[in-house]
């Protein structure tokens, strides 16, 4: 599996799932409505940048605090094909897995990134890539590489994988 | 080979031979909980799955408390396709009125027994780990799978061992305990871990404080925060459930990833500063911050424990005339144990709003969210910016006793200036 895009940096550690989608907003169903309200207590101008192959590139512990699916689907709907990251928080690395949205642990290519930058992530090699600079990346336990690569856990189970 | 307590749980509910932390395993789940957030998601995502109908009816539980009582029609639709999916589905549900916030109310109800897996579409279900039970939060895809075929993929979490020394004095209660584990080891520090509570200052604590402790588990990033169940536990459940069940405990030689000892009796009232559970203080730190709102209530610490260390403040004093407070009993058992012990009226007395259970201005849902530049005291477990209102509020997150006395004082103050500290 390889994903290739424009990199959307958020340098902070410990991002929370309440700055990046608000609770105020855990009523709508729809992830089309959900997106207009992604990033709304980090920094709104973030939706600007959002393109179809946008490669979100965080800091440690990202997606911290709830549960809510809101914050990838979010996501998904506008356009993130990735996560590159120094860390992410346990239920929200679920989450995006379980939605078919890869991520992947590299601080060294996090730091190395900036807003605009070419990346490219190869799951099978275990490479990052960004602007031509190469980072190895510790593989994806195997459970987890077939499911994102069946396109998320709903896909898997439908193909009996279970 | 020795296990952890978690571990053990787990292999109980697999088909593993063996299992070892970083292990990816299949594990059978033994309640399912979703909420009127976290439900109608997972109802939709249950359908793509091509399941029509829950592994077993018994074993799952829906209840409506996020935005309890509907803010708006979007809510209020929410919780009418909660209702009509669990009736349908011919599911346990708890309405408004019937329930109350579901970690406190699952509890309460005898839904979580001791050495069972609860999955739980909300992050606080680590609270089910104050009875020995591994509750796990997950998102509305993982409860999908669990309601279609009683199963979820599972990491083996690693175990941080926990040893609250000496007994605990003074207004330091279950929430102070927990906050200084946060400041020892940071809101990532258990990240694929779970805690484990041991020593006298844990075994000492009752119920209502252990699901204070357990609660905020996951603000250190762990997956759960186990009590093993002991005597303390089987008086709490002995007249909610019938099932049996064994006072697992991890082996005397069993691998842990880390140890923090927190040495209780040293311990004064902590406080967490905006805007992360991990930004902890003394009290006296804080002291002399103004304050517009105070919020007792939440999954954390909304129980008869918190009502009766609240009242002990509010009762013959007035909120300032500065502070505005609200009081959530979470559940409605509870409420109703507050209305016949005079609480609820010397809240009212006090000048404090009461509301019915819900998670309400907790997650900034409604009930009480705050306005730009306003400062809150909360009992909560999160105080993340803009998590109760404005991204442009403070939160601060304390224990019932300093909340209270927060309110009457209009500023943080040491409890200690307004009563007579508890006998422990």
């Amino acid at each position: 599996m390889r994903f290739a895009g424009r990199a959307v940096a958020i340098e902070q550690d410990n991002v929370d799932t309440d700055v990046l989608y608000p609770g105020s907003y855990l009523n709508i169903e729809d992830p089309d409505l959900m997106s207009p309200h992604l990033f709304e207590g980090l920094d709104p101008a973030l939706r600007d940048e959002m393109a179809p192959d946008t490669i979100l590139v965080v800091g440690a512990n990202f997606g911290t605090g709830s549960s809510r699916e809101h914050v990838p689907l979010a996501m998904r709907a506008s356009g993130v094909s990735c996560l590159v990251g120094k860390s992410f928080a346990r239920i929200f690395r679920r989450n995006c897995l379980n939605l078919g949205l890869p991520l992947v642990d590299c601080p060294d290519a996090v730091i190395r990134t900036e807003t605009g930058a070419r990346v490219e992530v190869d799951l099978d090699a275990g490479v990052v890539m960004v602007d031509g600079d190469l980072f190895t990346v510790a593989p994806m336990p195997d459970f987890m590489r077939r499911m994102v690569a069946a396109g998320g856990l709903i896909p898997w189970l439908r193909a009996g994988a279970a | 080979m020795p296990h952890t307590l978690a571990e053990k749980i787990l292999l109980a509910h697999s088909e593993a031979d063996d299992l070892s932390p970083g292990d990816i395993v299949m594990v059978r789940v033994d309640t399912v909980l979703a909420n009127d957030v976290s439900g109608p998601i997972a109802f939709r995502q249950m359908e793509k799955i091509g399941a029509r109908r829950v592994f077993d009816p018994a074993r799952v539980v829906m209840v409506a408390d996020h935005f309890v009582p509907a803010k708006d029609a979007r809510s209020a639709a929410l919780q009418k396709r909660l209702k009509e999916w669990a009736q349908d589905q011919g599911v346990a549900y708890y309405d408004q009125g019937r329930g109350g916030i579901e970690h406190t109310l699952l509890a309460e109800e005898g839904w979580i027994v001791p050495g069972e897996v609860i999955v739980g579409g909300d992050s606080h279900t680590c609270t089910y780990g104050a009875l020995g039970a591994f509750g796990s939060g997950l998102g509305s895809t993982d409860i999908a799978a669990a309601l279609a075929n009683g199963e979820i993929w599972q990491p083996v979490p690693a175990t941080i061992r926990v040893r609250f020394d000496g007994r605990k004095g003074g207004f330091v209660s279950g929430k102070d305990l927990i906050l200084a584990v946060i400041a020892e080891i940071g809101v990532a520090g258990a990240t694929n871990a779970v805690l484990e509570f041991v020593g006298e200052g844990a075994r000492e604590l009752t119920i209502d404080e252990r699901l204070a402790v357990a609660n905020m588990a996951v603000e250190a990033g762990a997956e759960t925060g186990l009590f093993p169940a002991d005597e303390v536990t089987r008086a709490y459940l002995s007249d909610r459930l019938t099932r049996r069940w064994d006072e697992l405990r991890s082996d005397d030689d069993a691998e842990m990833a880390g140890h923090v000892r927190v040495d209780v009796g040293a311990l004064g009232p902590l406080v967490a500063a905006p805007h992360s559970p991990g930004n902890v203080v003394p009290l006296a730190d804080v002291a002399g911050t103004l304050v517009e709102q105070v919020y007792i209530g939440n999954c954390a610490n909304g129980t008869i424990t918190d009502l009766r260390q609240a009242a002990a403040v509010f009762r013959g004093r007035r909120v300032h005339p500065r502070s505005r407070a609200v009081v959530v009993p979470a559940t409605q058992t509870i409420f109703r144990q507050a209305m016949r012990e005079g609480l609820l009226d010397v809240f009212a007395e006090a000048g404090a709003m009461v509301s019915t259970p819900t998670c309400g201005a907790c997650f900034g849902g409604g009930m009480g969210v705050l306005a730009a530049d306003e400062t809150a005291v909360a009992t909560t477990n999160r105080n993340f910016r803009g998590r109760m209102g404005s991204p442009e509020a403070s939160v601060y997150l304390a224990n019932a006793h300093v909340a209270a006395a927060a309110a009457v004082a209009g500023e943080l103050v040491d409890p200690g200036e307004l009563i007579e500290a508890p006998a422990s």
